[in-house]
């Protein structure tokens, strides 16, 4: 098998498991802003699920409870943004970025206080995280030409969050586009009146959609803190509940161009890390500094719409005021 | 005192003071939950903030960056933007003072160095801005994520540039040289042992005048000139600045260089007037205080200069209980921060029906004063 | 005497937002399978009061009776399980779902949307057929016109089983035309029984449609009166408590030299869509000519590619001796400076900013002056005189520099832009929709001041779509209709029937440069006329 095609697939490879936290988070954030509710507190949620599920699979020894202690703790903050934004109608930008800020400071001040390591979460072995599940038959079929490759090195051997991740999506464009909810989800986001005055609660909605984004970042945060990596460390997120953002606003809205996007970014890291070290004639080596900062110069890009404009549902951003 | 009076004392003082007390009493349970005595906590802090004379020096040297960042993100949210890059803009700043001094003859005095350094890092910090200001004026780029994104940005740019351009020669510590003496920003202790008073040595030097200088500037700016006139009506109203004529585009680009620049002085009274050289993350955390002082403060100039003092405070009897309780780290500022822009920003009127319902109920007047029904 | 059913009965509904009484007291018997009116100014408390029955709101106090049983009704879904269907004024649709999906919204008949919308397309083609109603049900309600998606509404409330269906305000954004389309259907429905109420300030839609008709005043139910018993003086009468001028004093129109020339101008949105056609005409010095049409034809883009906010596609307009077209673009602030001077149609969106106080809004425009700049600094002291003197100047109240400006009523509001406007003497004065939520009493001081400026020598452009305020207030006429001129006239000739003609585009097409010189023509004769 040449050489070319094992670099390929282990990049693609490296692209869906960077990818995967981009979706969950995307499709939270989408849930959010169909209805009307921008959530810049993706990051925040993250962060502080990720230290959650940290911390309970070091306590308990367990990625399951990690996981529903993740979840939990995202609704949580996803519940604080809905008080905020639609009981009290506030600034929605605000409130996320109060989040984030929270999440920040409040896991390594928890993590100090209760496991003494400076911030970080004991390292937990590997009956507390989730692992890489080998499909069945991977190592038998390998002989294949291309396909077996490719069934074993990229779609086999991913820990079960990442399948999570990616089973989502067509369920989350079934749910918007083909249920009651989601009709209801998306005519909250465009003309909250045209709801209320058809009977249903405009905040009940609202906030339904934030509970199932909360769901959706606890399990992107337990993904990142016990899947991904063995411990918590501080603002381990790096930015990704943005750039999550930024592939909203790029793939419209829409939950399969939404993932498209995301597996771009996973891509272009997962290259760039690639690059990393590797001399290119006339030029030397490229800083770590740079493969560093592609995802947030390419969001950048990316955003600076060059590649069409965005549109985003008419009643995102603003909070619903029954006008006299 | 009839009931529009009594709203507005409600609005400008008394909500805003219950806000903060929230956020102080819910500060109190975290310190619960990790097993501090919150009054102990508070008696530590207050002693670290004003207790002794280096800590005082200290609390108001801090207090010089928060006025910076805090005007920084209120000059934008007069003009209706969010800058969450004060981070990135104070760290760019700092590299806009640096190579201002390093680039200059040695020989020269002060009044060149000084002036220098601060216009360097204006135009840096305003540069830094300047990119998401574009983008989100032409391009309708979302400038909350763009300004992030530059956060990152200007971290990877200046560890880049420390480590591989500006290095001291034969050091191993990413920073640059020593800046020449003639250009230190002068420290307070020295210049008031120059007038015969002998306070102890802290940071604290002369940025603190040019940060109240600037809040200065920015009051007058926004409220006493038609371009500050024309950067709120943009904020308010866009569509009703463009009926009058201003240009929302521009507007934005100006207001958010002005922070851009406003932010960018930090690394004035970090670099210029304490470190002496260029070193790396000498800005955290300054940018994101920013936005809680600037909500604190209502984004008027005086309520920020109250704000940063408030946070000043925080910061330096931070690492006071740092320093005297190993279980608790200088982070507890960064939890206070965040339940600031919290209880300020997003639940800002959380209690205003409450507070209306009790002190300046409704009474039923049989001239209605010209209220549309 | 026979006992009439009664479809709805409100007793004693009170309803306070803070220190504003809504409604006081307030009685209604609406009899089953008739038309009732309710009538009343902006302001008077009907918009509440059906939103109290619609739900929406909830009474203070009183009973409401629908059909004989009481009800407390806590949101919109119990008033429409009792069987009253809204349609807002403002419609309640979302533009980019189908028409299907927007009336099944809230009656979807399952978790999943499948089933429910096969169900809803038989029922809904049903009811089409039955009433006259029909509409294309896999359109985007973006696609549609104003009067299809009306229709679209009023589906989504028999869709949802309304025996009682009020309407708020109908016919502000239909044709006459239009207008006698929705009477007829209005007509098959009381035919099935279904009871309707009318919400409307048009004296003669009442006249003309409905069985019975209540008065609001202030928050007060006033009169109830037997449509045929009553008739249009009565009932302004009624509706402002003291007898009421319909009509404008004014002498002839002394015109003179053309001050704005508008050559074929064309101006596309957005999306590339032109929302404005060719569009010529000259306005003069000491003329109003009044642009009628019926809202959405043009007027917006209009009024704000005059006023240099939009820019224009292409054609030119001369004004004040410089001249603007596609390429060469004159920004608001420029043409200020030049004399023209405007009052938007959107006081709230773009004439002042509410949250800054009436001096504030009393400056936006003219911030730049140099009367209140000194240098770098602008006057605090400067610029409260100058809101003093033009709240004295139109009598604007309170009189308080201080106040937000959204404290103050929408009359006042509206003196006050046009204060800011018209003390500035522009020579040409750009107005769109002057008059609209204002009361009674600044109408009439409004529409004076007009007059006053175009007596002064001014050049007046009036957009409006209010027929009576054209006819009576405009010299001249035009039409516009989808973005075109589709009629011009001298107002002393205009009636509703022709005007109405005009607004639906049902005349010969007219050249437009050939109208010009006609109009021409007939100025020179009328002015002829005065002298001689």
């Amino acid at each position: 098998m040449s050489d070319l095609l094992l670099t390929l697939l282990l990049t693609l490879d490296a692209t869906l498991r960077v990818s995967s936290p981009l979706i969950l988070a995307a499709m939270a954030g989408l849930f959010a802003e169909r209805a009307g509710v921008v959530d810049i507190g993706l990051e925040g949620k993250m962060l502080a699920s990720a230290f959650a599920a940290a911390s309970v699979a070091a306590v308990f020894g367990s990625p399951w409870l990690g996981l529903g202690a993740a979840v939990l703790v995202s609704c949580c903050l996803a519940m604080l943004h809905g008080f905020a934004t639609i009981t009290h109608r506030g600034d929605q930008i605000v409130s996320g970025v109060a989040i984030n800020i929270l999440a920040a400071g409040l896991t390594i001040i928890l993590g100090l206080a209760w496991f003494h390591q400076g911030g970080l979460t004991p390292a937990l072995n590997n009956d507390s995280r989730f692992l890489s599940i080998t499909l069945p038959y991977a190592e038998q079929l390998a002989f294949i030409p291309v396909l077996g490759p490719i069934y074993k090195e990229l779609i086999s051997g991913h820990n079960i969050l990442v399948y999570v991740a990616f089973a989502i999506v067509p369920l989350v464009w079934w749910a918007v586009f083909h249920t009651r909810f989601g009709l209801r989800l998306r005519a909250v986001g465009e003309n909250p009146k045209a709801v209320d005055t058809a009977g249903l609660s405009v905040i009940k909605l609202r906030y339904q959609a934030l509970i199932v984004g909360g769901i959706l970042c606890g399990i992107a945060g337990a993904y990142i803190g016990i899947a991904h990596n063995a411990q918590f460390t501080r603002d381990m997120t790096a930015g990704q509940g943005f750039i999550a953002l930024a592939a909203l606003i790029f793939g419209k809205w829409r939950p399969l161009t939404v993932m498209l996007a995301c597996l771009l970014f996973g891509f272009l890291d997962a290259l760039a890390v690639r690059l990393q070290g590797v001399e290119i004639e006339g030029f030397g080596v490229i800083p770590v500094q740079f493969i560093e900062a592609t995802p947030y110069l390419l969001t950048v890009i990316l955003l600076a719409g060059f590649i069409g404009r965005a549109i985003p549902p008419k009643a995102v951003g603003t909070a619903y005021v029954k006008e006299r | 005192m009839n009931r529009d009076a009594r709203i507005s004392w409600i609005n400008r003082l008394l909500l805003p003071i219950l806000n903060v007390v929230t956020a102080f009493a819910v500060t109190a349970v975290v310190f619960w939950l990790i097993d501090v005595n919150p009054i102990e906590a508070a008696e530590v802090l207050l002693y670290g903030a004003f207790g002794y004379e280096e800590g005082i020096g200290y609390t108001i040297y801090y207090t010089t960056n928060f006025i910076f960042t805090g005007l920084a993100v209120a000059v934008a949210f007069h003009a209706g933007l969010f800058n969450i890059g004060g981070e990135g803009q104070a760290y760019v700043g700092g590299l806009g003072a640096g190579l201002a001094i390093l680039m200059l003859d040695p020989t020269l005095g002060a009044w060149v160095f000084i002036p220098a350094s601060i216009i360097g890092a204006l135009l840096f910090g305003a540069l830094w801005a300047l990119i998401p200001a574009y983008l989100q004026a032409y391009r309708g780029s979302h400038i909350v994520i763009t300004t992030i994104m530059f956060n990152f940005l200007a971290a990877s740019l200046m560890v880049y540039l420390m480590v591989h351009v500006l290095r001291e020669t034969g050091q191993m510590t990413p920073q640059s040289e020593l800046f020449p003496t003639n250009a230190w920003m002068p420290f307070v202790h020295d210049v008031a042992a120059g007038m015969g008073y002998s306070i102890e040595a802290s940071p604290l030097n002369l940025s603190v005048i040019l940060a109240l200088v600037c809040a200065l500037l920015v009051w007058f700016f926004l409220w006493q000139t038609r371009w500050g006139y024309a950067v709120r009506a943009t904020g308010k109203n866009s569509t009703a600045a463009v009926y009058g004529g201003i240009k929302p585009k521009r507007v934005i680009i100006v207001a958010m260089c002005i922070s851009g620049a406003l932010a960018g002085l930090v690394s004035v009274n970090e670099l210029v007037g304490y470190q002496h050289r260029l070193i790396m993350d000498f800005h955290l955390g300054y940018g994101f205080g920013g936005i809680a002082v600037a909500l604190m403060g209502r984004s008027h100039p005086l309520g920020i200069i109250v704000a940063a003092l408030l946070f000043g405070t925080l910061y330096q009897g931070g690492a006071e209980l740092a320093f005297e309780m190993s279980g608790v780290s200088r982070d507890i500022v960064v939890v206070m921060q965040g339940l600031v822009i919290l209880f300020c920003g997003a639940l800002e009127y959380m209690y205003r029906p409450w507070l209306i319902r009790k002190l300046a109920p409704v009474v039923r007047q049989s001239e209605l004063a010209g209220v549309a029904l | 005497m026979i006992m009439k059913n009664y479809a709805i009965e409100l007793t004693d509904i009170d309803k306070r937002f803070g220190a504003v009484h809504a409604n006081n007291k307030v009685c209604l018997q609406v009899i089953e399978g008739k038309i009732h009116g309710i009538i009343g100014e902006n302001g008077a408390g009907k918009s509440t009061l059906m939103s109290i029955l619609y739900g929406f709101y909830q009474a203070d106090a009183g009973q409401i009776n629908v059909l004989g049983d009481t009800y407390i009704f806590r949101d919109s879904h119990q008033a429409i399980a009792a069987g009253i269907g809204m349609v807002h004024q403002h419609f309640m649709l979302v533009e980019n779902f189908t028409v299907l999906e927007n009336v099944i919204l809230g009656s979807e008949g399952g978790a999943l949307l499948a089933d429910g919308l096969a169900a809803a397309r038989k029922e809904l083609t049903r009811l089409g057929e039955e009433y006259g109603l029909k509409v294309n049900l896999d359109a985007t309600i973006d696609t549609l016109s104003v009067g299809l998606q009306q229709r679209v509404e009023i589906l989504k409330a028999l869709y949802k089983g309304a025996k009682i269906l009020i309407l708020d305000e109908p016919t502000g954004v239909l044709t006459p035309q239009e207008t006698e389309e929705l009477f007829r259907i209005f007509a098959a429905l009381k035919q099935q029984g279904v009871t309707i109420m009318l919400i409307t300030h048009k004296l003669r839609e009442i006249m003309s449609i409905t069985d019975q008709v209540s008065v609001m005043r202030g928050g007060q139910m006033v009169a109830h009166r037997n449509t045929c018993d009553t008739d249009r003086e009565e009932l302004a009468e009624l509706m402002v408590g003291r007898k009421v001028l319909l009509h404008v004093d004014k002498g002839p129109a002394n015109v003179r030299a053309p001050l704005m020339t508008v050559k074929r101008l064309t101006v596309a949105d957005n999306q590339g869509v032109e929302r404005l056609k060719g569009v010529s005409f000259e306005l003069r010095a000491g003329e109003v000519l009044g642009v009628a049409g019926v809202s959405g034809n043009g007027q917006t883009e209009l009024l704000e590619a005059l006023s240099g906010i939009t820019p224009l596609t292409s054609g030119s307009v001369q004004v004040l001796g410089m001249e603007m077209d596609a390429k060469h673009p004159l920004s608001p602030d420029i043409l200020r400076e030049l004399g023209l001077a405007h009052v938007p149609e959107d006081r709230h969106r773009m004439g002042l900013i509410t949250e800054f106080s009436a001096s504030e809004s009393a400056l936006l425009g003219y911030h730049t002056d140099a009367s209140i700049n000194s240098g770098l600094w602008l006057s605090k002291a400067k610029v409260d005189a100058n809101c003093e003197q033009l709240m004295q100047a139109f009598d604007v109240r309170p009189a308080d520099p201080h106040l937000k400006s959204a404290n103050f009523s929408g009359g006042n509001q509206q003196k006050l832009i046009l204060a800011r406007e018209m003390e500035r003497n522009p020579e040409v004065l750009l107005i769109g929709q002057p008059t609209r939520g204002v009361d009674i009493g600044a109408i009439e001081f409004i529409h004076q001041r007009i007059i006053a400026m175009r007596d002064a020598g001014k050049a007046v452009l009036l957009v409006s779509v209010e027929l009576d305020e054209i006819m009576s207030v405009s010299d001249r006429i035009i039409v516009l209709c989808d973005g075109a001129i589709s009629g011009r006239i001298i107002a002393a000739d205009a009636d509703e029937r022709t005007l109405g003609m005009m607004m639906a585009n049902a005349l010969d097409p007219i050249d437009p440069l050939q109208a010009m010189n006609d109009d021409k023509s007939s100025s020179n004769h009328s002015t002829q006329e005065v002298q001689s």
